[in-house]
């Protein structure tokens, strides 16, 4: 079977603070439909390369090319405006507007009146916002916010989803529920998703790349990550 | 869509304004109707900025620059073709394309919010220094004269396509309310528009609206200058109301007041602001012929009773009164139906 089209690559991609090197000469390839996570302690570059890909920083140093187009340092927009859907690590909406306005600014970006409509109509059944789609999003509960935004990356269909830390402060429930639609949406578009909840990753992963010291250390399963002494002792701080 | 208003509401008080308009001659006395005209040009001041800061979230402390470019440029092209018609529009563009330039170099660098205010109330004040400095005979533009600190003089409006046939007072009245319901029901279906409410999540969310692939810069350059145009076209009909436009079209004062009317109005409202213009302008000229209280103490203290106490301002105050209200009814109605059914249910 021929290999899938690499739809995102960094080419020795580095991010310097100063003297601190957040990212440090990443060669990253994403394929289409693949499902990637990005794991690893805090501070080891994750959230910083996640940016780089999604023009909330510009590289110091390196390229960041999507489906052949370099958009190395270009605006957030034009990454976006590519059909490219984004989840920031801090649930990052409108609040002063109800959740269902927060799925159509989404979904109207892509599509005409009638059919962004119709969109939102299908994001609140399958992500169940019905009770919420008409309160304002700056009223709600962590998790409901967290759920609003992946309705907001689901609404507008993009072909490549960039998901930093979805799970983060959910309920098991939602944690599950929020696995579950990752795996739908993995069916018609490639991911990339930052996350430190294991059972999360366990859920939702084929291949794992764990961050180090800026750097990509190892790239597996999950399985062959969690068995390797050298990524435990990065990932737990210990030797085990 | 409930944040962002409906287009019904505004066609309704747009009907209500057209009840006014017909009934006002026989209500006001005729020296009022005439100063009716130059509020009327203020108000749409007010409208432009409602839309900009109110809907746009962008604080644009110098809006008067935009309102007085429409003045001067209006006055200007008056004399010059000998008509009206053309001239407005002349007037309306004259401020758009200046804001869409500012703004080109304002949004596309970056310049933070707090700077923008700075930076439009600087032009404005430029502006004002600049135009006082013209009253020398050489400082003309065509047939016009500037005029420096006493300004020039802006002609009356006449009937399209004819120069010579003028429109009395009553008649510019007419035509000054018929654009300011325009302009009020142009901004109201804008903000209904993807556009609109575009603009409205770039107020909100400006880092999520960009995230979602929407480029700010651009949605903000077009709403500024857009609202400039509305500025501009205030302008128009307050210097036909004031019969010649000054430089102190462009002060301080001028620019404070504009923000006062926003702020009372309430400006997530497009009503509101044009409302508190006529209110406020009414007491302000009492309050100045009285000569018993300082207008500009009163107007100050009326400010910051607002910020204080209706932060929000009055229409969405009142608003949000009856929002309650219906809210409570609905629940207790809501909840009177399930005790019924409770009641038959067990009996």
């Amino acid at each position: 079977m021929a290999r899938r089209e690499v739809v995102l690559e960094t080419r020795n991609l580095s991010m310097h603070f100063g003297g601190v090197r957040a990212v440090d000469n990443v060669d990253f390839e994403l394929r289409e439909k693949e499902l990637r996570c990005l794991i690893g302690p805090n501070g080891a570059g994750k959230s910083t390369f996640f940016k780089c890909l999604t023009g909330q920083l510009t590289p110091t140093s390196g390229d960041v090319v999507i489906r052949d187009i370099p958009m190395t340092g270009r605006e957030p927009h034009a990454i976006a405006g590519l059909g490219v859907g984004i989840k920031t690590q801090v649930p990052n909406l409108f609040d002063g507007l109800s959740a269902y306005e927060n799925l159509w600014l989404s979904a109207r970006r892509w599509h005409g009146d009638k059919r962004a409509s119709q969109l939102v109509k299908e994001t609140i059944e399958r992500l169940e916002l019905g009770e919420i789609c008409s309160a304002t999003v700056g009223s709600l509960a962590h998790g409901q916010r967290q759920m609003v935004e992946l309705g907001m990356v689901v609404a507008a269909e993009p072909w490549l989803v960039l998901l930093d830390e979805p799970a983060a402060g959910m309920t098991d429930e939602e944690t599950y529920k929020t696995a579950e639609l990752v795996r739908e949406i993995n069916k018609t578009s490639a991911l990339i998703v930052v996350e430190h909840d294991m059972n999360f990753i366990r859920a939702i992963s084929d291949i794992v790349t764990l961050f180090h010291q800026g750097s990509i250390f190892m790239e597996d399963t999950m399985d062959v990550i969690s068995a390797d002494p050298r990524a435990r002792e990065i990932y737990l701080g210990h030797k085990s | 869509m409930r944040l962002y208003g409906t287009f019904s509401g505004t066609l309704v008080v747009a009907g209500l304004a057209i009840i006014f308009t017909l009934l006002a001659p026989s209500i006001f006395e005729f020296f009022t109707i005439i100063t009716l005209t130059q509020v009327i040009g203020l108000s749409i001041l007010a409208l432009s900025l409602a839309l900009v800061w109110g809907f746009g979230g962008i604080l644009c402390f110098g809006q008067s620059a935009f309102f007085g470019i429409g003045a001067y440029a209006y006055s200007v092209a008056a004399v010059n073709i000998g008509g009206s018609t053309g001239a407005i529009f002349i007037a309306i563009l004259a401020a758009a394309i200046f804001a869409a330039i500012l703004g080109y170099f304002v949004f596309y660098g970056k310049v933070s919010d707090v700077y923008l205010a700075v930076i439009t109330l600087t032009v404005s004040l430029i502006l004002y220094s600049l135009m006082r400095r013209t009253s020398g005979p050489e400082y003309k533009i065509g047939k016009a004269l500037l005029g420096g600190f006493n300004g020039t003089g802006s002609p009356p409006l006449n009937v399209p396509g004819n120069g010579s046939a003028m429109l009395f007072p009553m008649q510019t009245f007419y035509v000054s309310m018929a654009v300011l319901i325009t302009a009020y029901v142009f901004t109201g279906w804008l903000v209904t528009t993807k556009f609109g409410r575009v603009c409205v999540s770039i107020r909100e969310n400006d880092v999520r609206t960009e995230l979602l692939g929407y480029d700010t810069r651009l949605y903000k350059l077009g709403l500024f200058s857009i609202s400039a145009g509305i500025a501009g076209l205030g302008g128009v009909f307050f210097c036909v109301g004031v019969t010649r436009v000054t430089p102190d079209v462009f002060s301080l004062g001028q620019s404070a007041l504009a923000i006062i009317w926003v702020i009372v109005g309430g400006r997530m409202t497009l009503i509101g602001p044009i409302l508190a213009t006529f209110v406020l302008y009414f007491l302000t000229s009492s309050l100045g012929s009285q000569q018993v209280f300082n207008a500009n103490l009163v107007l100050g203290i009326i400010l910051v009773i607002f910020v204080l106490l209706v932060p929000n301002g009055v229409v969405p105050t009142i608003a949000g009164w009856f929002e309650r209200r219906r809210t409570k009814r609905y629940i207790r109605q809501k909840e009177r139906r399930m005790k019924l059914r409770k009641h038959r249910a067990t009996g």
